[in-house]
């Protein structure tokens, strides 16, 4: 008991102590963001701005908003197409499965954990014969071809955990492979659909590797706008952190909304799920 | 197979025909997956192993074989012996510090405080972030002339972060003085700031897996509190620590976007990796034999990680 009255308060020391430091940047960025640009000297970093300022994400949104629109077009059908090819393999290797098919599995599963710099200079040779090359379409065939181990490792971890007696007495009805997948599979797993599509959102999202090196320019996604806005010679910082917050707001959204969806996605990237 | 053996059994009963027409969905609905997998994973790894033996180092693509000059040249170079020890050193300091601070703070919410859910959303939202998010605040945080310097400047302390190019217990090795370079210190906090939401996700379902009769019928025979993480509930996470491990193994070999958007190579390439130097080497400098050759040597490194892994969880499932 004399021990639990000391670690309780210790605890909850630990704790807001840790906290703090994994909000320090978020209260940084934001305060920052605030300022308008001559407040931004080194040594007034932690104090708040003296009067709210939104300029800075007028500059940062006029000079992102290209670059966010096009990781909305690359985002939204690179989840929903890598989405779907998941499920689709997901369910053969769950519920058909034949000799062979659990190697097979574990083959598609080394994909998700390669270093891409591997593929990456035989897929560009690709992309630029098929046209593809620095383009939003492109970079949304790369993210689903690349997607397919994890979302098919999710879905295939969904589907087992729906029994067999289920499917058996579909098809004694009557139902075909695709009816028992239309009408058992898919309706069972829509939040494992939520979960692999909030997943793979972020994921693509977040990414940078190909998009810095398939596109250019104006088909760039935002997290290469952003990384060059630091690029550039004077670097504003009020902006940057701006851009940084516009650039995060769709995927914290997601999280704060969805969060519980987030945590199950990242623990299914462990394998064994 | 069991599905195919029960559905044989049962193709007796039904019609013999819509038991090869389900064959034939199945083979149509995995078909562009497994092609997408051979062509683009495995092809395309053979072609950049080819690449790495060929001498296509100009913007021309040049085919004829080199053998093994490239790796040669890349293990005599001084950039590249940087990065492995970059690579190295930064991998241990991550892994270990993202394994000691999931650890710590899963036992923490373990106690069944009040407000976990709230510790645990703000352990977690890094998490959701781009790498490339992270990179530019901590390198506005982590500002030698500024930032958390501000405070540690009225202790008299005022680190250097990741322009410091000294390398901590150093001694000269090949090209290159080996020993931990201090810059990757401060990319490896904002590494830990991103990834220990992981590591406490996985640590804190591993904890509620342990039932709690065990942690009873353990405090009837009369074990601390102490004892029983020690003696009872430590040793049950092994595998998951195993698995935090792999997987950020994986993510640490393979850095890139985090290290390209905080620091870049830096002076002397103390925080430079194989990732920076493949991207820089085959796309700012048009050698693509070199920059095959990193890819290729990069890949190796992950897959000696990987593949037992996988081998050894796939193999309780099948």
């Amino acid at each position: 008991m004399v021990i639990r009255a000391f670690t309780k308060p210790a605890s909850y020391f630990v704790l807001i102590a840790v906290s703090l430091f994994f909000l320090m940047p978020v209260y940084v960025m934001i305060i920052t963001s605030l300022k308008p640009l001559d407040e931004i000297t080194l040594d007034q970093m932690w104090t708040l701005p003296s009067s709210l300022d939104f300029s800075s994400y007028g500059e940062a949104f006029s000079k992102l908003a290209p670059n966010l629109m096009n990781s909305f077009y690359l985002v939204i059908p690179a989840t929903l197409l890598s989405a779907l090819l998941g499920a689709m393999s997901g369910y053969v290797l769950s519920k058909w499965r034949f000799r062979g098919s659990e190697i097979l599995f574990t083959l598609m599963l080394f994909g998700m954990f390669i270093p891409y710099q591997s593929i990456l200079i035989p897929l560009i040779q690709f992309l630029r014969e098929a046209g593809l090359y620095n383009s939003i379409p492109g970079l949304i065939f790369v993210h689903v071809v690349y997607g397919i181990p994890i979302t098919t490792l999710m879905f295939r971890n969904f589907y087992v955990n729906i029994p067999d007696e289920m499917i058996e007495s579909a098809k004694i009805d009557g139902a075909n492979f695709l009816g028992v997948f239309r009408h058992i599979m898919v309706p069972l797993s829509v939040s494992g659909f939520v979960v692999v599509a909030i997943w793979q959102f972020t994921n693509i999202w977040n990414e940078f590797l190909f998009a810095v090196t398939i596109t250019t320019a104006d088909q760039q996604p935002v997290m290469v706008a952003l990384q060059n806005l630091s690029g550039s010679q004077i670097v504003q910082w009020n902006v940057q952190m701006a851009g940084a917050l516009l650039a995060a707001l769709p995927t914290l959204l997601v999280y704060i909304l969805l969060g519980k969806y987030f945590v199950r996605g990242l623990l299914a990237g462990s394998v064994k799920g | 197979m069991e599905a195919v053996r029960k559905e044989t059994a049962k193709g007796e009963k039904a019609s013999k025909k819509s038991y090869s027409s389900d064959q034939w969905m199945a083979l149509a609905f995995l078909l562009p997956s497994f092609l997408l997998i051979v062509i683009f994973v495995y092809g395309f790894i053979g072609w950049t192993g080819y690449v790495s033996l060929s001498n296509w180092n100009s913007l021309i693509p040049d085919f004829s074989f080199a053998g093994l000059k490239n790796y040669m040249y890349l293990f005599s170079d001084f950039r590249f012996q940087a990065d492995l020890r970059n690579t190295l050193f930064f991998t241990i300091l991550f892994i270990g510090l993202v394994i000691l601070f999931g650890l710590s703070l899963a036992i923490l919410l373990d106690q069944k405080l009040k407000g976990e859910s709230i510790f645990r959303n703000i352990f977690f939202f890094p998490m959701a972030l781009s790498f490339v998010v992270t990179g530019v605040v901590w390198q506005w945080l982590l500002n030698p002339s500024t930032g958390i310097n501000l405070f540690l400047n009225t202790f008299g302390i005022t680190p250097k972060w990741y322009t410091d190019t000294n390398i901590l217990a150093g001694f000269q090795w090949g090209q290159i003085e080996f020993g931990l370079p201090a810059a990757l210190i401060a990319v490896g906090i904002a590494a830990v700031w991103q990834m220990t939401g992981f590591s406490l996700a996985m640590y804190i379902a591993g904890l509620r897996a342990v039932p709690d009769e065990t942690r009873e019928a353990a405090r009837m025979d009369g074990a601390s509190e102490f004892q029983i993480y020690r003696q009872i509930i430590l040793p049950q996470l092994r595998p998951i620590t195993v698995s935090v491990i792999i997987i950020m193994a994986h993510i640490s070999l393979k850095i890139f976007d985090l290290i390209y958007s905080m620091t870049g190579p830096g002076a002397n390439f103390v925080t430079d990796v194989p990732g920076v130097y493949m991207f820089e080497t085959t796309f700012r400098g048009n050698y693509y034999a070199n920059g095959a050759a990193i890819a290729i040597i990069m890949l190796l490194s992950v897959a000696i990680f990987i593949v037992p892994y996988l081998l050894n969880s796939r193999k309780g499932e099948a």
